[in-house]
């Protein structure tokens, strides 16, 4: 069977199997270049295994839940959507999401995740107290911040690269609604959204989507969104009376429905502009249910598919703070004078992270969609050597198609992992294709 | 309607742990009920937390009839809703060959099923209320070659639900046929379904509670399948016995 990740690309001949039983994974484990697969949203092929792909979706049973720490143990197969079903109608929500509710718990940790909180709280990884982990021997281990610390180190952001999360302990956070307070700040350019976002950096959350094809004087002129949960007070009678029970209001609070058209120059370039002017229009304070704020592309399903048979992929990079200002506008310049049109573009400013593996560093992290064509492919490596040269690193999640040596050009800490991965045997044990194609 | 005792019969099936938690999600508090009951408790503690409503478990074998009414005297509390997802497809070869295999498929389709919904039917009928649900098949509607060991003893199961439902319709009882086509649950894992026909349990899921909450009689899932039933029983039987379907 064809597998491959969100972005449709690339497709591989592979074998997937969806164990029910910690002894059928162990099998599995057994034959060797395993690779745990959640919900397959990872852009790439980092949850695709040519001969041993392990689908984790039988896994997916919540075990307990401890109201005064709100630590959620779960098998890793749970979705972040299901979490959020259960939980924020009696009043918790994720610490950390990514844009879409349809991700593993094993997701979310393997790659530990950024939120539009990371500049405040810092990656998914943060919340996770403990994991359950199969190793290369088939046993299994506890392994958290002092027990097995160098696994559960690794494990954060390791890409299923150090075994099979199979439960964890994960602390969620206490809302007092399933209401967003959002603010919305249209800005002028790249220099102005960057000012924005460091003027904003108390916000809980921030995201900017910049228009990607404005170019000169305009170019990076975005829609900086900034968001709190609103507490009871900030909720009209009304809505307090019923502070989670947001579903009716979705339609009120969408601002604009995404168009499900041809990618092409003339249509991204539409969208875009439409985007940002309509984001003017709604500029300043509103109030947003959960949803529509963390997970608006949700509301299309399968919206991957819009780019065609041959697929998108994402270029996301972070850039360290000291370069960030000129390195962006160089990345900036580059897609715009390409014309390529990405889709969707968003740049984030990302919180200090010190960690093994994880992509966030201090700085600024872009991320620009583009269907698959030869054109846009050799685009995406200048922006690769452009990264480089501003000293940034790239985000495995979203990766489908750098080089193995443009990946170490990029971040010294990878050789330190396949060392490690060797020195545990992980490494016949556990082999993403993406894994295979980077040598790590 | 909430707060409804609902029992699962076969609740280790993918079909029905999805039912469960679909009853539960509307507020009813579920008994899970299959053979070796003990290694439910991961599902039972799932369903009760994701939903925040009481669950137990019970052993049940469907083919240990004189167990039936130990059975439900064990259960805490007489059910509203009984759905019935227990079956067994076998393999067809076998079963052609082996009366025990055949008798086994046989008994855990059609007769098992059938006497332990009797067994509640009576009683739901002296109380006055209650929901029984069959999980049948459209392997029922017309006898094939590839499964008709299967497929008439699920068309034996169907036409007691039939009966069942007229018997109680005016004693406050209500009877759904649940007529599934393909769907993806352990029983059809490594076969190569079309997508365009199979339902995933969820979807079976939200269809049955649906049914029992607006009392609907029969229903296809996907509803596709009550079209392609009805081309398939039109096919004179001249024709039929000549076909490879
Ligand atoms: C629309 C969209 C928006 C996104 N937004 C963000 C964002 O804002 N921030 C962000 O950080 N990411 C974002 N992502 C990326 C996404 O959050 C990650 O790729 C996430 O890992 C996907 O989870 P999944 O369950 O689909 O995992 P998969 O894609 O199936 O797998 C991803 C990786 O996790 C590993 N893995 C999965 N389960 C396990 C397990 N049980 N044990 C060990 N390893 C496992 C896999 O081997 C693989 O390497 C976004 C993706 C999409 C499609
Ligand atoms: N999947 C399909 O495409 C499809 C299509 C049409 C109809 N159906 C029907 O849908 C229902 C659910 O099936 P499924 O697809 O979820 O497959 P399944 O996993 O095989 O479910 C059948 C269930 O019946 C239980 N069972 C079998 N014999 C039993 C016995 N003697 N006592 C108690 N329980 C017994 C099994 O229990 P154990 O776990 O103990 O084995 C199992 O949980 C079945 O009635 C099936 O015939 C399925």
């Amino acid at each position: 069977m064809m597998l491959s990740g969100w972005g449709q690309f690339p497709k591989h001949e592979a074998t997937e199997v969806a164990p029910r039983t910690e002894e059928a994974i162990k099998e599995r484990v057994a034959l060797g270049k395993a690779i745990p697969r959640g919900n397959g949203r990872a852009y790439g092929d980092s949850a695709v295994s040519s001969t041993n792909t392990i689908n984790m979706r039988h896994f997916d049973r919540m075990i307990s839940f401890d109201e005064t720490t709100g630590q959620l143990v779960a098998e890793t197969g749970v979705l972040a959507a299901d979490i959020i079903a259960a939980f924020l109608p009696r009043g918790w929500f994720l610490s950390v999401t990514p844009g879409t509710k349809f991700v593993t718990l094993g997701g979310l940790i393997a790659a530990d995740v950024h939120g539009k909180n990371h500049h405040v709280v810092g990656g998914f990884g943060n919340f996770v107290d403990w994991i359950d982990i199969m190793g290369a021997d088939g046993q299994v281990m506890r392994c958290d911040r002092s027990t097995n610390a160098e696994t559960f180190a690794w494990t954060i952001g390791g890409m299923g690269l150090t075994g099979v999360i199979l439960r964890a302990g994960i602390r969620l956070l206490r809302v007092e609604s399933g209401w967003i307070r959002q603010t919305t700040i249209p800005t002028k350019n790249l220099e102005d959204t960057m000012d924005a976002f460091e003027r904003s950096n108390g916000a809980t959350y921030s995201v900017a989507w910049i228009d990607c094809l404005s170019r000169g004087a305009r170019q990076g002129r975005s829609l900086l969104i900034l968001g709190e949960h609103a507490g009871l007070a900030d909720l009209d009678n009304k809505r307090a009376e019923k502070p989670f029970d947001t579903r009716s209001k979705r339609s009120l609070s969408v601002p604009f429905h995404l168009p499900s058209v041809l990618m092409n120059g003339a249509t991204v370039r539409a969208f875009n502009s439409l985007y940002y002017w309509n984001g003017c229009r709604n500029a300043g304070e509103s109030l947003v249910d959960w949803d529509s704020y963390f997970y608006p592309l949700d509301a299309i399903l399968d919206w991957n598919r819009i780019y065609g048979k041959r697929g998108f992929a994402q270029f996301q990079c972070v850039l360290p703070l000291d370069a960030s200002r000129a390195g962006m506008a160089v990345l900036l310049r580059e897609v715009a004078r390409a014309g390529a049109g990405s889709f969707l573009a968003v740049l984030k400013r990302l919180g200090p992270q010190d960690s093994r593996i994880s992509f966030p560093m201090e700085g600024y992290t872009l991320a620009l969609d583009f269907p698959v064509k030869p054109r846009t492919l050799k685009l995406m490596k200048t922006l690769d050597a452009i990264t480089i040269d501003h000293g940034g690193r790239f985000y495995l999640a979203k990766d489908s198609r750098m080089q193995a040596d443009t990946l170490r050009l990029s971040d010294d800490r990878i050789d330190g992992f396949t060392q490690m991965r060797s020195s545990n045997a992980y490494n016949t044990a556990f082999q993403s294709e993406q894994a295979k194609r980077l040598k790590i | 309607m909430k707060n409804k005792a609902v029992l699962v019969l076969g609740a280790r099936s993918d079909m029905a742990r999805a039912i469960a938690l679909a009853f539960a999600q509307a507020g009813h508090r579920i008994q899970l009920a299959a053979r070796n009951a003990d290694n439910l408790s991961g599902d039972r503690d799932d369903i009760a937390l994701r939903h925040n409503v009481d669950v137990t478990i019970h052993d049940f074998d469907v083919l240990d009839t004189p167990s039936f009414d130990g059975f439900i005297q064990a259960l805490p509390e007489l059910p509203h809703i009984v759905i019935c997802a227990v079956g067994l497809m076998g393999e067809q070869e076998e079963n052609a060959r082996d009366m025990t295999a055949a008798s086994r498929v046989m008994r855990s389709n059609f007769e098992g099923p059938a006497l332990i919904l009797s067994e509640f039917a009576n009683r739901f009928e002296s109380r006055g209320s209650g929901t029984l649900v069959g999980i049948s098949s459209v392997a029922g509607d017309r006898g094939r070659a590839t499964n008709y060991i299967y497929g008439s003893s699920k068309a034996g199961f169907t036409a007691f639900l039939s009966g069942l439902r007229n018997r109680l319709a005016k004693k406050g009882v209500h009877v759904v046929t649940v007529l599934p086509g393909f769907v993806a649950t352990k029983m059809t894992e490594g076969m190569d379904l079309p997508e365009k026909l199979t339902a995933a349990p969820e979807e079976v899921a939200t269809a049955v509670r649906r049914a029992v909450e607006v009392k609907r009689n029969v229903i296809y899932t996907r509803p596709i399948w009550r079209l392609v039933m009805f081309i398939i029983r039109a096919i004179p039987e001249s024709i039929f016995k000549k076909l490879n379907i």
